[in-house]
């Protein structure tokens, strides 16, 4: 059948993940001399504490099923592994469950889908020529037919050839063919990787969520490591709508956890209150969660701030009673992402929150995101929100 | 080797059909990728250095679609076959000299070179004047510096530095100048565009024609198939131009195309296929094409069968879906430089010296300037570079706020 598998760490524009917040000797000219910084330092990952770096913190998750942990081990996972970790489940409990994409049957330019080919098979998991649209047009014909299907974009910057497929056919199918279950686009996750590395530029480190929040009818979900990626990659490809899923490719190797290995899902639609707080509403998801983390930490040691952190999760339709809640508890709210500040994210939950809880504010509701411009090869770290950005923020609301 | 479960092999078996294996029919190329193929009578070339005289192409050097195609006789002068071979030994110093800078860690991000396809740049440009167009995806490099930027503009941009082609904002696939369009990261987006550039031409009742590059992974964007409808609707001054590697990223054409004979997937419109390894028959192929366009027949579909030595990009070794051997037996026996070398030489175009001075002035050219490019200064991190070009000149807001009011840009100061 399919060749052998090969380790493929390339192809359309070459792609080599590294991250940018290492301590790299390669000396960022946009962000100054490292020495100097007190803010905007490297981030850790392994000391942080929004990912479970052991057992018993993979475990004490009260969202997973509690069966779980008495059944099933965990094993140390970054998020390409856990995103393999999660396609693998489908493949093996869905028998039309297929994977299909540009490249994918190698493993795919980030590794999710290394040796699923060679598992499942070549009928199961196959390239596809260089076709985002004609891609995303047959998954949709896939998805009316029963199968379970999980194309994946290659980077989320090419996703919009396939945009008329999204928006206008897998969206609309069950509305327009009035809820009749022949005619329906669930079961259908497009999988694609989002977000800044350091040195993408124009066309590999956009983050395009906020296109789909003029969309109605799909889900779009970006998880924040790999715990959160294999359980809400299960439940999009097991729910009835069809889910764009966005997975910060920064993360795929910086990011690791104790996964579980049994199957479980996490729940779409809900935001996750990753640290409590009674001060100020932190809204983040997706890469910019540990930008948050650093913040809140600094606005807890230098202002004495007590910071409620919450991951997102999914952004269309995203969680507006927790929200809510949150900021009716604090009075404050700021909401952070990679992409620009027009048309962003933060534009809906701001006025969301403006509207629900505007009595309890106490300032107005701030935007920490990418600047109006492109994304530029040499300022990547300088258009990619910081730390010392979100933590003047925070001192701004605090101080309004 | 496959552990699924029956009912899944059932399943799937509509599937199946797509997946027949790689066959030695539909990975036949009928041209000669000989990169010295073409005669010419020792004798009967003249001593002037700008008189031309003849060439004989190898037969197998074209095969057409529902046209005739060139005649196989070129035209050339001693200086045209001296300028091509600098020209090509300059792209690929160029192309060696950004491998180098990427190996040291000096450019990042995305980096495709264009290293064994020269000839398709240089030959080209031999056929082309000036006003006339051209648009690629993102293996650029070579094409940019055709069409007249320098070497430093092209390693400054992929250094980012502020006298890069695009101020170090671009990057790799991000090159423009007079007469190029780029450099273009989304696969099969230029296409289209090339379209519109040669329908303004025809507006403009202008007789220049635009060649609109793309590679056999982008042959399969359905905009290719929506330009081609219009191109041939409107008549339009174009040139389809796919240069056919053999692998989209990594994958085998036959495995991605439906039809690996791209010079015929205009369908209605006529098709040339030319060896793209010989720079003589890349000339010809361009100037027949150019010709062919600006007369008012319309677009033209091309395929210049070639070949890259390197990976899709640099992370990519290039050795995992095709063999060694084959990378190895066509950079020993069909590679474009040392074909025309080779040619020159049995000519007595020139004599070896000459062509080693040839060679030395290309290396000179590229050493220093990817040393000026290196000594270049990077942008500064200024709001007035960062948020310029996003907006028309006299159409931008007020003001951009920064993150302190210090940093707020004031457009209109």
């Amino acid at each position: 059948m399919m060749r052998s598998v090969v380790p493929l760490r390339f192809l359309r524009p070459a792609f080599r993940a590294t991250v940018p917040f290492s301590t790299s000797s390669r000396r960022n000219h946009a962000q100054g001399n490292l020495e100097k910084r007190k803010l905007n330092i490297p981030i850790d990952f392994a000391a942080s504490s929004y990912l479970a770096l052991n057992s018993k913190a993979a475990f004490s998750n009260p969202e997973l099923p509690s069966t779980l942990s008495t059944t099933s081990k965990t094993k140390r996972m970054n998020l390409f592994q856990a995103v393999n970790d999660a396609l693998a489940t489908i493949l093996e409990t869905d028998e039309k469950a297929c994977i299909f994409g540009e490249d994918v049957a190698f493993g795919g330019v980030f590794r999710c889908t290394m040796g699923l080919s060679e598992r499942f098979g070549g009928e199961r998991v196959f390239n596809t020529p260089l076709t985002e649209q004609g891609i995303i047009g047959f998954a949709v014909g896939m998805a009316t037919q029963g199968h379970t299907a999980l194309p994946e974009i290659q980077f989320a910057d090419y996703l919009f050839p396939s945009f008329d497929q999204l928006h206008n056919e897998a969206s609309k199918l069950r509305y327009r063919s009035g809820g009749a279950e022949s005619f329906n686009s669930g079961h259908f996750v497009v999988r694609m990787p989002t977000g800044a590395v350091g040195h993408g530029a124009l066309y590999h480190s956009q983050s395009p969520e906020g296109f789909f929040m003029g969309t109605q009818g799909l889900k779009v979900v970006i998880p924040r490591g790999p715990i959160q990626a294999k359980g809400l990659l299960i439940a999009a490809a097991r729910g009835p709508d069809p889910v764009v899923f966005m997975e910060p490719k920064i993360l795929y190797r910086a990011a690791v956890e104790e996964v579980p290995v049994g199957e479980y899902e996490l729940p779409i639609g809900k935001a996750e209150i990753v640290q409590m707080g009674d001060q100020i509403t932190l809204i983040s998801w997706g890469t910019m969660m540990y930008v948050c983390e650093l913040a809140a930490k600094a606005a807890k040691e230098r202002l004495g701030v007590s910071v409620e952190v919450i991951d997102l999760r999914t952004i269309r339709p995203w969680d507006k009673q927790t929200i809510k809640e949150s900021v009716d508890k604090t009075g404050r709210c700021i909401v952070v992402h990679e992409a620009s500040r027009t048309g962003g994210v933060g534009e809906s939950i701001a006025s969301e929150v403006q509207e629900r809880s505007f009595l309890r504010l106490e300032a107005p509701v701030q935007r920490v995101t990418g600047w109006d411009v492109h994304m530029p090869l040499v300022f990547e770290n300088f258009m990619v929100p910081d730390v010392a950005r979100v933590f003047d923020s925070i001192k701004k609301t605090m101080e309004y | 080797m496959l552990a699924r479960s029956v009912k899944a092999a059932r399943l799937a078996t509509p599937l199946r059909a797509c997946y027949a294996p790689a066959n030695s029919f539909s990975l036949r190329r009928n041209v000669t990728t000989d990169a010295a193929s073409s005669h010419a009578d020792k004798d009967a070339v003249p001593a002037e250095d700008d008189k031309k005289f003849t060439v004989n192409l190898s037969p197998e050097s074209f095969e057409s679609y529902k046209i005739e195609g060139p005649s196989t006789e070129v035209e050339v002068s001693k200086n045209d076959l001296k300028k091509m071979y600098l020209d090509m030994v300059t792209i690929r110093r160029m192309e060696m000299a950004a491998d180098k800078l990427y190996k040291e860690k000096k450019i990042r991000g995305f980096c495709h070179l264009s290293t064994g396809q020269e000839a398709v740049a240089a030959g080209m440009e031999h056929a082309l004047t000036p006003e006339d167009h051209v648009i690629t995806a993102y293996r650029c490099h070579g094409f940019a510096l055709m069409r007249g930027a320098t070497v430093k503009s092209i390693i400054g941009e992929l250094l980012g530095r502020r006298e890069g082609i695009a101020y170090g904002k671009g990057g790799s696939m991000h090159m423009f100048c007079k007469g190029f369009y780029g450099g273009n990261g989304i696969v099969g987006a230029q296409v289209p565009v090339g379209a519109g550039i040669g329908f303004a031409m025809k507006y403009l009742n202008k007789k220049n024609t635009t060649f609109a590059l793309y590679g056999d992974g982008a042959s399969n964007q359905g905009q290719v198939f929506e330009a081609y409808n219009m191109a041939k609707l409107w008549d339009i001054p174009v040139v389809f131009a796919c240069e056919n590697n053999k692998y989209g990223m990594g994958t085998a054409a036959n495995r991605s195309s439906a039809l690996t004979q791209y010079y015929q997937r205009g369908q209605y419109i006529p098709g040339l296929k030319v060896n793209g390894m010989d720079v003589l028959a890349v000339k010809q192929a361009s100037a027949w094409a150019r010709e062919y366009t600006t007369s008012g027949n319309g677009p033209l579909v091309m395929e210049f069968v070639t070949y890259r030595y390197g990976g899709h990009s640099m992370s990519d070794p290039g050795t995992t879906y095709r063999t060694r051997e084959e990378v190895q037996r066509m950079r020993s026996t069909q590679d474009p430089i040392q074909g025309l070398k080779q040619k020159i030489l049995e000519w007595g175009i020139v004599s070896e010296e000459d062509l080693k001075s040839l060679d030395k002035q290309a290396k000179q050219l590229v050493d220093k300037e990817v040393k000026e490019a290196e000594e270049a200064p990077f942008p500064e991190n200024t709001p007035k570079i960062l948020f310029e070009d996003i907006y028309v000149r006299g159409s931008e807001p007020d003001f951009m706020k920064g993150r302190t009011l210090e940093e707020t840009h004031y457009y209109r100061e």
